[in-house]
């Protein structure tokens, strides 16, 4: 990879990449295979250390695994919604990251979870949040020569719980026209903290800071929940386009995050 | 620099050699170098779910699997369904229930249908139309291709 530079790219699961170099998307001399990478390929889960899941293990892989579904339920919803089973058994959430599509139905539970990017490359290692990950519709921060290797989650804390909802106009198989990722931590019958992370409403995936703010230190009550969900709003900047307007996706912001509140605390309660 | 590569795997059940570029997909491979035609091209993106077939146990999109991928793995194709006592109950059920009308997704959605009942041999219809939500069908509009799986699980279960 380091070999080749820009003209070269890394493939998991080839479910987003071999169909953008069908389409002419961009042109490259070299795509790697990183599937024989072991590290690549690592799922390994401890209540002390948290997750470390290698950036080409597929989403299947995530969402059988009793564990992780029930230490990360956030994950596991948005495992299980990434195309139909035939992608799932080679797409992968490190994969997603990378595609950095602005609905990727993994990213905004990445944020939530706090998830880190470990990443080589041909000057060494570094670890940069899932939030900063993304820098614009199909662009991350990756230089040239270097691959995204796992995703690390912190080990959740007593009283975490998390979801991952979309909107989309079918069933299932459809880009998400909006999405919320939000995850919680509930001590002494209070939100200790919150975090919420939008899809589908800007350039990146985004986190909606002021809800986040708003909702620590509160009351895990519906009326906290609605005006949190009220304040993500805010930070949904979307577009129009062929999949909804403007205001559809502001108001699908809210009723998202909402739904995907109130089922993230119901979840840390019975954690 | 030699421009194809030999590939050597099982395909249903029989140790298959074969060379191809790497920019082939297994679909391509399958269709053009082996001849097994009955795996169909319907979009060639991941969407229609024409081309699967089961590699290594799990159905795959074969369009969105490189040729090379192969190598070493075992793959079930629409061919391979069928064994020397006749048609697989899918096949019979498909038949049965008039669950097709231009053909062209058949094989996918029969190919999908296997990779479930080999898992979940009593799947129930809500089950079955998740996993069959990467197959699209442009005739039927799915009940009859639902009232299939159903009774290919029936046909199953008094078999055994």
């Amino acid at each position: 990879m380091a070999e080749k530079g820009d003209k070269a790219k890394a493939m998991a699961g080839g479910t987003d990449i071999l169909v953008q170099l069908r389409a002419d998307r961009f042109r490259i001399e070299r795509l790697v295979d990183v599937k024989g990478v072991p590290e690549m390929m690592e799922i390994s889960y401890s209540k002390k250390d948290g997750l470390t899941l290698g950036a080409a293990v597929p989403c299947y892989k995530v969402y059988e695994n009793k564990e992780i579904a029930k230490a990360y339920p956030g994950l596991y919803d948005s495992a299980s919604l990434i195309g139909g089973i035939q992608i799932q058994s080679r797409a992968s959430i490190g994969g997603n990251l990378c595609n950095a599509a602005p609905s990727g139905d993994a990213i905004p539970t990445l944020i939530a979870y706090q998830a880190i990017a470990n990443i080589q490359g041909p000057k060494g290692k570094r670890s940069v949040p899932a939030e900063q990950f993304c820098t614009g519709p199909g662009k991350n921060i990756l230089e040239p020569g270097e691959l995204l290797v796992s995703l690390k989650f912190p080990a959740p804390k007593a009283g975490t719980g998390a979801n991952y909802l979309r909107f989309i106009p079918r069933n299932e198989m459809d880009i998400a026209v909006a999405g919320a990722g939000v995850s919680v931590v509930l001590a002494n019958g209070a939100i200790a903290s919150a975090r919420i992370a939008l899809a589908s409403v800007a350039p990146t995936p985004v986190l909606a800071t002021e809800a986040m703010q708003y909702l620590a230190g509160k009351a895990p009550t519906d009326e906290h929940v609605e005006r949190a969900a009220e304040l993500a709003k805010k930070a949904a900047k979307p577009i129009t386009d062929m999949r909804g307007t403007i205001e559809q996706r502001i108001h699908l912001t809210g009723v998202l995050t909402k739904r995907a509140l109130r089922t993230a605390i119901s979840r840390a309660k019975e954690a | 620099m030699n421009t194809k590569t030999l590939v050597s795997c099982k395909i249903n059940d029989t140790d298959t050699d074969f060379l191809c570029e790497p920019r082939q997909s297994l679909l391509e491979c399958l269709r053009d170098v082996l001849s097994l035609t009955g795996s169909k091209e319907g979009c060639n993106d991941g969407n229609c779910g024409a081309c699967t077939v089961i590699l290594d146990g799990r159905i795959v999109d074969s369009c969105l699997v490189l040729g090379v991928e192969a190598q070493g793995k075992q793959i079930i194709t629409i061919e391979g369904i069928a064994t020397a006592e006749g048609l697989h109950p899918l096949q019979q059920a498909f038949l049965e229930q008039a669950a097709l009308q231009c053909g062209i997704c058949t094989p996918g959605f029969i190919v999908a249908a296997k990779g479930l009942l080999d898992r979940e041999p009593k799947a129930d219809e809500h089950r079955i139309r998740h996993w069959l939500a990467g197959n699209l069908c442009r005739c039927t509009g799915y009940d009859k291709i639902v009232r299939a799986v159903l009774q290919a699980e029936e046909m199953q279960a008094k078999k055994k």
